[in-house]
C-alpha cells in the first residue's frame, strides 16, 4: 500500500478561528516539524465516537511556522466526524500525525500560474502562493480565483491579496450572486502555464471544461481531491451485490467500500481517494427504469465513463435515489 | 487485508469486521511454507546430487535406482557439509567429508570408526511428488503434504498438447514475477518485437476472483497478429489477416500461473467459444522462491496443433526464451531499484487488480502461518479505519481465524 509512513505523537499548540466555521490548528510533532513541498497534506489519527479514524488535511503555508504545522478545517454538517473532532481540539491536546507528504506538487518552473480554489480547497494553495510570491518578489505571474458560498467563511483572502497583489486575486461569494469567470481566467493564463485546482467536483468539472474547450494540455491542469464532496447530497443507499447474493446498506457516514467490507465482500483497493481505480465495481442493469443516479466522486473515470456509469469507484462514489445493483467479480 | 467470504445469509448476519491487513507483501518479501514448490524439471533430476535452494531451504535432489525423485536437507548431520558435495551410492547419499551415509528418507545408515549408528542421526527429508514434468517439494509440515493440492499444469504432459520449457534463475522476488504475469499490459512496452501490440494496453480486461483462484481475461478483437502469433497461424495453415486474440490468466496461490493464450482469424467465433480456426497455447509458469530476492522460474509453452512437429516445439521454446529474457532484465532491474529505495512503496494502478488479488491470496496463506500477522495488520488497519468504523473488539482474532480458513480453502483449491 502506498503512503504507509508511521504516526508520531504531536501537541496542539494553538487553535484559532480564521473564518466562520473554519479553525486553524497548529500542531507540533514531538520529533520536530519538517520542511515539506507546497500542496502537501498530513494525516491525523483521531477518535470519533470512541473509534480510531484517519483524516487527511492540507498543510497551510509554505513551511512550518516556528516548529508547527498548520491545518485549517471547516466544520462540515455532512462530515463523517473528522471536522467535528478537529473543531473540538484545544491547545495542549495530544494526538498523532503523519508528517506531510505531497501528491499535489507545484512545478516551480512554469511561466504562469492560475490557482483555483473552492471553499476550504484554498488550504493547499496558500503555500503555493507563498512560494511563488517569494520566487517573484516584484510581480508573481500568478492569478488566484477563489469561490465560496459565504464571504465570511472564506479564510486567508487578505493574506493572499497581500502576497499576490489585489489585482491578482479574484473572489466570488455565492451569497452575493457572484461567480468566477473561469473561461476568462483560463484564457488569461500563459500558453505554457499551469493551473492548480482544489475544490468540489462542480468547480473541478467547470474548470476542466474550460481547459478542454481552450485546447490546453490536460497534464497542465493539476487537481487535488480528497474524494469527499459530490455533485449530490450524501444520502444512505442500498446496493444489491449480485455476485455475492447480498444486499448491503450504506449509511450516510460510511463509504460503499467500507459497507461492502463489513458485509464480508472481498475487495482490493489502494488509494482510498478515488484515484487508482482498483476498487471499481461494475454497475449492473443501467438500462432499466428507476435506476439511481451514481454520484461519481473519483478522478479515475473520465467524463464519458462517468456518463456511462457502467463502473464506479467504491471508495468515494455513492448512489442517490434508489437501490444500485453491482458486481464485484466474485466467481466462486 | 480482507478476505472473501461465501455469499448467503451468514455474510449479512455476521457482525461488522474491522479491517486487518495481511503482512505488507511489498515490504516483507516472504513465501508461505505450507505449499508445493517446483524444485526441478524432471530431466534435471537423475543418478547424481543436485543442490537447489527452495523457499529458503537448501536441498539436495536425486533419483533412486527405482526412478523415484528424493529431496534431503543439504547439510550433513555431523559437520553440516553440503551433502551435494558427496557421492550418490545407489539410493544412499555419502557425505564427502567423513563418509556418513543417509538413506533416501534421510536416516543415517553408517558412521565411521564405530559399530553402531546413533539412532537420532538424520537429515530432514522433504515430501516429493513428480507431476506434469516438475519435481514438486512440500516445504511445510510433512504431515500436511497432500498431492491433491499440487497446482494443475497438466498441459505440460497431456497428449493433446505439445511443447517444452526451461528453468531460468531471476534475481528478483517471486512476487514481482507474479505481478508481471498477472498483468500483460507490459507486453506492449517490453515485448514489442514478438508478442507486444498496442491493442494489449488498449483493450479492457476483467478481473474475477474465487476461492483460491484469480482470473484476468482480456480479449482483443479484430487486431493485427503480432509476429509470434502470425508465424504460428502460418504453420497451422490459417489465412493471414486480422485476428481475435485472447489472454486468460489463471492464478493458483502461492505462485503458479497458467495463461490460456491464442489467436483466431477474426470473426470465426473464438470469443463465443469456437476456437477451432485458430491456434491455442498455454504459457505455464511456476515460480519457486530461492531467497527474498531470487527465484527459480519454471516455464513451458504448450500448443494444441502440429503436435508431432519437433521443429515447432524447438522454435517456440526458443522464441518464448527470448521473450522471457526481456522480462528477466526488467525484473532484475526492478528488484535493484526496490533495494535501492527502501523508503518507497509501490503505487498501484487499475491494471494491477489481478496482481493485488494474487498477493491477497499469498497474504492469506502467510497469515495462516504467521502469528505476527495481526500485529502487522494493525498499522494498515488504522490507515484505512475511516472506511471501517466499527467495533475494535476481538476483530483481529476473528479476522485471523477467517484468514486461516480462507488459506486452507486456497490450498485445497476447492
Amino acid at each position: 500500500m502506498s503512503g504507509a509512513g508511521t504516526f508520531v505523537p504531536a501537541t496542539v499548540r494553538a487553535v484559532r478561528a480564521v473564518a466562520d466555521e473554519v479553525r486553524q490548528v497548529e500542531l507540533v510533532p514531538d520529533d520536530g516539524a519538517r520542511p515539506y513541498p507546497p500542496g502537501s497534506h498530513l494525516d491525523l489519527a483521531l477518535e470519533v465516537d470512541g473509534l480510531p479514524v484517519v483524516r487527511s488535511y492540507s498543510v497551510v503555508g509554505a513551511a512550518p511556522d516556528d516548529g508547527a504545522y498548520r491545518i485549517a478545517v471547516k466544520l462540515l454538517p455532512e462530515s463523517r466526524g473528522g471536522s467535528r473532532r478537529v473543531h473540538g481540539l484545544a491547545a495542549g491536546d495530544r494526538l498523532e500525525l503523519r508528517h506531510p507528504t505531497s501528491h499535489f506538487e507545484l512545478d516551480p518552473r512554469r511561466p504562469g500560474y492560475l490557482l483555483v480554489a473552492g471553499g476550504i480547497g484554498i488550504t493547499p494553495l496558500v503555500g503555493m502562493a507563498e512560494v511563488l510570491a517569494r520566487r517573484h518578489p516584484h510581480q508573481a505571474p500568478v492569478r488566484l480565483a477563489y469561490a465560496g458560498r459565504r464571504r465570511a467563511a472564506m479564510p486567508f483572502v487578505e493574506h493572499l491579496r497581500a502576497l499576490l497583489g489585489d489585482d491578482a486575486v479574484v473572489t466570488a461569494a455565492g451569497e452575493d450572486g457572484e461567480r468566477l469567470d473561469l473561461a476568462a481566467e483560463v484564457a488569461a493564463l500563459h500558453a505554457d502555464g499551469e493551473a492548480y485546482l482544489c475544490g468540489p467536483p462542480r468547480l473541478t468539472d467547470a474548470v476542466r471544461a474550460c481547459w478542454e474547450a481552450q485546447g490546453r494540455p490536460p497534464r497542465r491542469l493539476r487537481t487535488e481531491t480528497f474524494g469527499t464532496a459530490g455533485r449530490h447530497p450524501t444520502e444512505p443507499f442500498d446496493v444489491e451485490v449480485r455476485d455475492h447474493g447480498l444486499t448491503v446498506h450504506v449509511p450516510r457516514d460510511r463509504t460503499l467500500l467500507g459497507a461492502l467490507h463489513d458485509a464480508g465482500v472481498g475487495m482490493v483497493w489502494d488509494c482510498l481517494r478515488g484515484e487508482c481505480g482498483l476498487c471499481t465495481v461494475r454497475v449492473l442493469g443501467r438500462s432499466t427504469d428507476g435506476q439511481p443516479v451514481v454520484d461519481h466522486r473519483d478522478v479515475f473515470l473520465d467524463a464519458a465513463e462517468r456518463e456511462d456509469s457502467t463502473r464506479l469507484c467504491a471508495c468515494v462514489s455513492r448512489a442517490v435515489g434508489g437501490r444500485l445493483a453491482i458486481d464485484t467479480g466474485y466467481r466462486p | 487485508m480482507t478476505t472473501t467470504t461465501p455469499p448467503g445469509p451468514t455474510a449479512t448476519a455476521a457482525p461488522a469486521q474491522p479491517l486487518r491487513a495481511a503482512p505488507d507483501t511489498f515490504a516483507r518479501r516472504e513465501w508461505p511454507r505450507a505449499a508445493w514448490y517446483a524444485a526441478a524439471y524432471d530431466v534435471e533430476v537423475g543418478a547424481h546430487l543436485l543442490p537447489r535452494t527452495v523457499a529458503g531451504a537448501s536441498l539436495v535432489l536425486f533419483r533412486t535406482p527405482s526412478g523415484e525423485a528424493r529431496a534431503l536437507e543439504n547439510a550433513c548431520w555431523h559437520r553440516l557439509l553440503p551433502l551435494s558435495e558427496g557421492t550418490l551410492l545407489g539410493d544412499e547419499v555419502m557425505c564427502g567429508y567423513h563418509g556418513l551415509r543417509y538413506d533416501a528418507d534421510g536416516r543415517c545408515t553408517f558412521m565411521p570408526s564405530q559399530k553402531t549408528v546413533n539412532p537420532s542421526a538424520r537429515v530432514r527429508s522433504y515430501p516429493v511428488v513428480e507431476r506434469h514434468r516438475f519435481v514438486w517439494v512440500w516445504t511445510g509440515d510433512p504431515a500436511d503434504a497432500d498431492p491433491a493440492t499440487i497446482p494443475d499444469l497438466h498441459w505440460n504432459d497431456d497428449p493433446a498438447w505439445a511443447g517444452d520449457g526451461r528453468l531460468i534463475h531471476v534475481d528478483c522476488s517471486y512476487k514481482l514475477i507474479v505481478d508481471n504475469l498477472m498483468d500483460l499490459t507490459h507486453e506492449t512496452f517490453v515485448h514489442g518485437g514478438s508478442i507486444g501490440h498496442r491493442s494489449v494496453a488498449e483493450s479492457p480486461f476483467e478481473v474475477t476472483h474465487g476461492r483460491g483462484t484469480v482470473t484476468v481475461t482480456r480479449w482483443m478483437i479484430d487486431v493485427e497478429a503480432p509476429p509470434f502469433w502470425a508465424r504460428q497461424l502460418e504453420w497451422r495453415g490459417a489465412p493471414a489477416g486480422n485476428v481475435d486474440r485472447w489472454q486468460i490468466i489463471h492464478f493458483t496461490p502461492p505462485s503458479t500461473i497458467a495463461i490460456d493464450v491464442g489467436v483466431a482469424p477474426t470473426g470465426t467465433g473464438a470469443p463465443e467459444g469456437d476456437r477451432s480456426a485458430g491456434v491455442n497455447g498455454f504459457v505455464l509458469n511456476t515460480m519457486t522462491p530461492e531467497s527474498p530476492t531470487s527465484t527459480h522460474y519454471f516455464w513451458a509453452f504448450a500448443r494444441n496443433y502440429a503436435l508431432t512437429d519437433q521443429r515447432i516445439t524447438t522454435l517456440l521454446r526458443d522464441g518464448v526464451s527470448g521473450v522471457f529474457a526481456e522480462d528477466e532484465e526488467v525484473l532484475a532491474a526492478q528488484q535493484r531499484a526496490i533495494d535501492a529505495h527502501p523508503e518507497k512503496d509501490f503505487y498501484n494502478l487499475n491494471i494491477d487488480g489481478g496482481a493485488m488479488w494474487a498477493r491477497r491470496m499469498i497474504d492469506l496463506m502467510l497469515a495462516a502461518e504467521d502469528p505476527s500477522y495481526a500485529e502487522a495488520g494493525d498499522r494498515a488497519a488504522r490507515d484505512i479505519a475511516e472506511h471501517h468504523r466499527n467495533d475494535a473488539g476481538d476483530g483481529a482474532e476473528r479476522e485471523v481465524a477467517r484468514a486461516r480458513a480462507e488459506a486452507e480453502r486456497a490450498r485445497s483449491g476447492s
